[in-house]
């Protein structure tokens, strides 16, 4: 069953998904080389990183089908790393991403995704798109018109030559007429050679040479540590997507291990740490591609073509690159959020809007994560907390009831007492707890606090309605029964 | 003749005119209704990021198609309806061919010439791929 499970997720969909995998492969290197400069290094760390984690991920994913390689968001939590420390930590860095996020599969820990609130990804999203913009704003100082000429005729023809044929992805189609305008015509404009060297050499395995030291340790992890975290955030976000499209199940912790074993290899071939893509794998399923083999031939012929285009690679004018960020900036936007900001909950509005605004101040996509998830536990909290209290009176038995409804906890109890009349001139209160639950001590101190007040006032109190779980909450943290 | 048909809907305003199209040319025909939405790229992406799970995800949908749902429910002709994946015109094709229909009925959103050349008409898509009958409703 396993082993033709096996085959079926390998060799279910051959002709589909060698097409599919080469097409993601052309699609997939302009990405990789315009992620590489966003992070600071030579466009060959993109183009390992996008070989060995497509193709480490084709064996040990959890998602057939999903594309993963070096990825935009990942690119702009290593910009600070590189800048400061150079290549070798991150390569360091890349790798201890890859043990967390595979601590993190092993551990089951993909069902906490569960606690990232949507708002909150659609925050994530759109201030990545932001972010990819406003990294391709360095390329135009200092150049002069012909680059806006060259981007926009590079989007116009994303964005057109689909009209035609989807057989060839439009961004490569652009690359290469952009490209090939500025060689023909001989125009002096910035070039990926600018950028750095590209090697047309398979990658090869060496250990990233930094101190094996504490301090280095120190260094890397909070860069790791948020690699991680964002890493598997989208990775589980691009693998949902990919499931309702082709309308079936992925593991998702599987793919959580099989994120951190491709990091943790790339980490070694000197590429950098990189994660699903959301529009390559849209760009596999679209073009036929279901299942593992796609996204080994997506990895493995990149690899091919670099080694024997390297040369026309480096020619790459940067404005062309330019381009395909910006339309990988406006598909990555989520629009709809914009159109509907007024719409939805203000809350909701308000921590999307939150955490692009942090990401945006810190540079920090995971510190927005942090900080949108935050504020929707508090706003969530602020929800919950409000509790009602009625009450009436029963002449005959000179009783007054109080129904308390809600959910008593510390963050609602806090006024509760004040909630009640203790210069009543009745003999007798009776809380009804039917449609309240007790969750913490603060709820038992609340009504114990209330029970007190009474009983100054020569008050007797009874408890009524009380469900099972507050009950043994309430006995085991007072140790007297509650009910008459 | 119309034994079969292939009702495309989105949700849109037009494609509950081709639903009241539709009811009617079953009813002539003693018919049934095959009624399909299909899912493409963007919606699934839009729809998974602003849902916290699948069941939210199967609702939304739902909720999309239930005016198409009630008008068939109304009309009392026998349907089914089918929520898809993939680009809309080739699976609606696809579909069709599957299900060996006779005719699908599906409704025009009125772009002019600019527009479905920026956008894409599903629904000249299907007439060109089709190998049934296929009636654009305007």
């Amino acid at each position: 069953m396993k082993i033709e499970q096996l085959k079926q997720d390998w060799f279910g969909n051959v002709k589909g998904d060698i097409l599919s995998g080469i097409v993601v492969a052309l699609a997939l290197i302009p990405e990789a080389i315009a992620f590489s400069i966003i992070a600071g290094v030579d466009p060959m760390v993109g183009l390992y990183a996008s070989f060995c984690i497509a193709v480490v991920i084709a064996f040990v994913g959890g998602r057939p089908g999903m594309i993963s390689a070096a990825t935009g968001a990942m690119a702009l939590l290593m910009v600070n790393l590189v800048a400061e420390y150079g290549l070798q930590y991150l390569l360091a860095a890349t790798i201890l991403t890859g043990i967390i996020q595979f601590i993190f599969g092993v551990c089951k820990l993909a069902k906490a995704m569960k606690f990232v609130p949507h708002s909150v990804m659609i925050g994530f999203v759109n201030a990545l798109a932001i972010l990819i913009f406003v990294a391709q704003i360095q390329h135009f100082i200092g150049e002069t018109w012909i680059m806006y000429v060259l981007v926009g005729l590079t989007l116009a023809i994303i964005y057109l030559f689909p009209r035609f044929t989807k057989a060839i992805p439009s961004t490569l189609v652009a690359i290469i007429v952009v490209t090939a305008i500025v060689i023909l015509g001989n125009i002096d404009i910035r070039t990926v050679g600018d950028m750095g060297a590209l090697t047309q050499q398979l990658p090869v395995f060496f250990i990233p040479s930094v101190p094996f030291t504490l301090e280095t340790l120190m260094i890397i992890f909070p860069y790791s540590f948020a690699l991680a975290i964002v890493g598997l955030l989208e990775s589980l976000l691009t693998a949902n997507i990919v499931d309702d499209m082709t309308d079936t199940e992925s593991d998702k912790n599987r793919e959580s291990r099989g994120q951190g074993i491709a990091n943790i290899i790339t980490g070694f071939f000197g590429g950098m740490a990189g994660c699903a893509m959301i529009g390559q794998s849209g760009i596999n399923v679209k073009s036929g591609g279901r299942g593992r083999l796609s996204t080994f031939i997506a990895g493995a012929f990149l690899m091919f073509l670099i080694v024997v285009l390297g040369d026309f690679v480096v020619q790459i004018p940067m404005a062309a690159l330019a381009g395909v960020m910006v339309m990988v900036s406006i598909s990555t936007f989520d629009w709809s959020s914009v159109r509907n900001i007024l719409k939805v909950p203000r809350t909701d509005a308000f921590v999307m809007v939150a955490t692009v605004a942090i990401v945006l101040v810190t540079n920090n996509l995971a510190l927005g994560v942090f900080a949108g998830v935050m504020l929707s536990a508090i706003f969530f909290a602020a929800k919950i907390s409000k509790v009602t209290v009625t009450d009436s009176l029963v002449e005959a038995r000179n009783t007054r009831i109080y129904e308390i409804v809600g959910q008593l906890f510390f963050a609602s109890v806090s006024d509760l007492p004040k909630r009640f009349n203790y210069e009543d001139a009745v003999e007798h209160v009776e809380i009804d707890l039917t449609d309240a639950h007790l969750w913490d001590d603060s709820a038992i101190a609340a009504l114990d606090k209330i029970e007190s007040k009474f009983k100054d006032a020569n008050i007797r109190v009874t408890y009524t309605g009380l469900n099972t779980e507050s009950k043994q909450l309430k006995n085991k943290i007072q140790g007297i029964p509650s009910e008459h | 003749m119309f034994k079969r048909i292939l009702l495309a809907v989105d949700g849109s305003e037009h494609s509950i005119r081709a639903v009241k199209y539709a009811i009617e040319l079953v009813k002539k025909f003693d018919g049934v209704i095959e009624a399909v939405y299909v899912v493409d790229e963007n919606t699934a992406k839009k729809d998974v990021l602003y849902a916290t799970n699948k069941f939210e995800i199967e609702a939304k949908r739902k909720e999309k198609i239930k005016p198409i749902r009630e008008l068939l429910d109304q009309s009392d002709v026998v349907f089914g309806t089918h929520v898809l994946h993939g680009e809309p015109g080739p699976r609606i094709v696809e579909f069709a061919e599957e299900r060996e229909v006779d005719c699908v009925v599906i409704g025009s959103r009125g772009l002019n010439q600019v527009q479905s050349f920026l956008l894409g008409s599903v629904s000249h898509k299907v007439a060109k791929r089709a190998a049934c009958p296929v009636l654009i409703v305007k």
